[in-house]
């Protein structure tokens, strides 16, 4: 079953060992990994570019396009699922315009769906950036969403 | 810093804090925080600043004491009064209980002081069954402690198992110890920690590695990240522990990345334990080189799978690798190395301090010690708790959790997350140890545990998991790749049109060759929820004749 030697595997991989990391730091940076940086890792770290993508698209937590400048995440772990999750879901898709997984097209608001962000105890739960929202109501929508929209930017439409 | 030094620190922090007539404590765990927590941190020391008590009143920052629900929770400890624990805290309640609790205490020279009423109307009560009917072990100091503040975890004894260890026993006798005790693996496996370690020092290597799995990706179950967050150095002086005894001189936290917290508060602490000392090439002048790193996950459930987190950390997709060889003999980098999940780590320095008897006398023979769960769905408290193994199911949820908040019959217990199955309200009388839920087909597994009432609809729930099953299936075996996708259709169909006594058969053979054929326990465990539900709740499953189908 192993493609490779034991050898070959602990030679040839301790290089790529910062892969993770490097992807996360141009994350940090970027908001995404955009192509071009992917690139000059590529080079840095001496890993092919497919390989580089191989790894990028396994993780759902990395983006490869621009996402919008204000990220909510909408908990849909097991509690949060049972008591609402899904119905904030609908209620911000309606009020964005934008399905999950979606940027608005001014750039404004990055909608996503995650796995438990292990506040069970305070379902349901929506995370705005860093910034954690228990026992959200769909009433309180409008409000977290004008609290947080971001100032307008010059240029800054997306597709 | 050596053992003398460490010692004296412990005395010294002790005192210090024996010097304040009232400490109070601010729970600073992520669902206290998400409720207005950082308001209330902020006026209740604005408040003790205005009326300059700052050398009598100290605010201590704590990690999760447990009680989710009824956060932000505010406990005070002043001579004087019995303590006391706030719950529903807003900054104004925060500012009266300066006013009107801490200041008459200290106030008051003789007897008890007692709250006014509408204070103690916000007050938890003292006996509240949720805190009472715990054992804490790995819990101890967590909601005591400022989990930032490496002082305040050595105050609370934090290190000093290690400082022990280094001093006076030889690795083997560690090992020794921890076989002993009985300690199987809190993650999910319940695989027996002594032997992994032994394991792991057997094979002769270069290099050995300890790896912490903070990758609870489990929907339900907040355990490892509050024990990350709220007492990080347990965890540390566990892997410095494992270290010495397997003769490994490195050691990884792979963490979630969505645990934003955690992952900032372990950094914080990892550093200071380097500038004490506690870790670097001469840990506490002992000789013993030990230093680790957080690695950041990046949204994969089946990360948390050991092997697939290896090809993970060594910067590959996360997918398993067929075992054996298992990690503890060729693991990262082909090295032997321990994976151990993070509450299982934390128990560690309990176990080395306290002994392997002492563990044993707690639990079941089985199953011995402590198991942290975090209660979640309809009971009428929700949070994070700790009992012994052995426990009954209908204990936790009835007498910790206050049974269903709406007064509906309870239908079931989700418990062990994506891997685990669902338990009805029947069979509540079962013990939580890893040998009572395999008899139901369940696990203790990472220790998420959702309670269901009559309200909620369980095909439904199976299916949930199963499409995150399908989505987090990471593709390398085919049993799982399209099993998980086999079973999410029927279901549908089911929930659609009825079930044929075909479709249950199919269902039962999908099932089947999941558990037997798949690589890691992902695609074993997909399929359980929804064959909790056949099994058990045979009358919730819409019929339809074969006949009546309709052509495809």
């Amino acid at each position: 079953m192993h493609p490779r030697s034991a050898k070959q595997r602990e030679e040839g991989k301790e290089d790529r060992s910062g892969l993770l990391a490097a992807l996360h730091a141009l994350q940090d940076e970027h908001g995404y990994v955009p192509r071009a940086e992917a690139m000059l890792l590529s080079q840095r770290m001496g890993v092919p570019l497919a390989r580089i993508f191989e790894v990028l698209t396994f993780y759902s937590y990395f983006r490869v396009e621009a996402p919008g400048r204000v990220k909510l995440s909408v908990c849909l772990g097991t509690s949060c699922h049972l008591q609402g999750g899904p119905r904030l879901l609908k209620e911000l898709e309606n009020l964005l315009g934008i399905e999950a997984g979606a940027a608005t097209p001014d750039g404004a608001f990055q909608l996503n769906v995650v796995r438990c962000l292990g506040c069970c105890g305070c379902s349901p739960v929506l995370m705005v950036d860093d910034r954690v929202y228990s026992r959200v109501d769909s009433a309180d929508l409008p409000g977290i969403l004008k609290r947080h929209r971001p100032p307008r930017e010059e240029g800054t439409t997306a597709s | 810093m050596n053992p003398r030094d460490l010692e004296q620190t412990r005395e010294t922090q002790q005192e210090r804090q024996a010097g304040f007539a009232c400490r109070i404590f601010c729970c600073a765990g992520t669902a206290c925080l998400s409720a207005e927590g950082q308001s209330v941190w902020d006026a209740l020391h604005s408040a003790v600043a205005t009326h300059a008590l700052t050398d009598r009143v100290e605010v201590v920052r704590t990690g999760c004491m447990g009680l989710c629900s009824r956060g932000p929770l505010v406990r005070v400890a002043c001579a004087h009064a019995a303590p006391c624990l706030y719950g529903a805290v807003s900054p104004m309640l925060a500012r009266l209980i300066v006013t009107e609790h801490v200041m008459p205490a200290l106030a008051a020279t003789e007897g008890t002081f007692e709250p006014p009423d509408f204070l103690a109307a916000h007050a938890l009560p003292a006996d509240l069954a949720f805190f009472a009917a715990q054992k804490r072990v790995v819990l101890s100091r967590i909601d005591r402690a400022d989990p930032e503040s490496i002082d305040d975890a050595i105050a609370h004894g934090a290190y000093r198992a290690l400082a022990q260890s280094l001093a006076s026993a030889e690795p083997a006798a560690l090992i020794r110890q921890v076989r002993d005790s009985g300690l199987r693996g809190r993650g999910g496996g319940g695989y027996p920690t002594g032997t992994k370690w032994g394991n792991a020092a057997r094979f002769e290597a270069s290099r050995r590695f300890i790896i912490c799995n903070g990758d609870e990706g489990d929907p339900g179950a907040y355990v490892d990240r509050s024990i990350l967050e709220g007492d990080p150095h347990a965890v540390l002086e566990g892997m410095l522990l494992a270290g010495y005894a397997v003769g490994a001189g490195r050691g990884y936290l792979y963490i979630r990345a969505e645990y934003e917290l955690a992952v900032q508060r372990v950094n914080r602490a990892i550093a200071q334990a380097r500038e004490r000392g506690l870790l670097g090439d001469n840990v506490l002048e002992s000789g013993f080189a030990f230093d680790c790193s957080i690695i950041a996950g990046a949204g994969a459930f089946v990360c948390g799978e050991e092997t697939a987190l290896i090809a993970s950390i060594e910067g590959e997709r996360g997918t398993p690798r067929p075992r054996p060889p298992y990690p503890s003999e060729h693991g990262l980098w082909g090295c032997p190395t321990v994976i151990n999940n993070v509450e299982t780590l934390a128990n560690i320095p309990r176990i080395i301090e306290q002994g392997a008897d002492w563990f044993r006398s707690i639990g079941t023979p089985d199953s011995p010690g402590t198991k942290v769960f975090s209660l979640a769905g309809r009971t009428r408290l929700a949070g994070l708790l700790e009992v012994p193994l052995g426990t009954t199911l209908a204990d936790v949820v009835e007498t910790l959790g206050g049974g269903a908040r709406s007064g509906r019959p309870i239908l079931a217990v989700q418990i062990g997350g994506l891997s685990g199955g669902l338990v009805p309200a029947a069979r509540m009388q079962a013990p939580l140890s890893y040998e009572g839920m395999s008899e139901l087909g369940a696990i203790v597994g990472s220790g998420g545990m959702v309670v269901l009432d009559d309200t909620d609809d369980l095909l439904d729930l199976a299916r949930f998991f199963l499409r995150y099953a399908v989505e987090e299936s990471c593709g390398r075996c085919a049993a799982c790749r399209i099993g998980t996708h086999q079973l999410l259709n029927l279901t549908r169909g089911i929930q659609r049109r009825g079930a044929t006594p075909g479709d249950l058969a199919l269902i039962a053979r999908i099932a089947e060759t999941m558990e037997a054929a798949s690589l890691c326990g992902l695609g074993k465990a997909a399929p359980r929820s929804l064959m909790s539900v056949i099994r058990n709740w045979d009358s919730l499953i819409p019929r339809r004749d074969a006949e009546t189908e309709e052509a495809p």
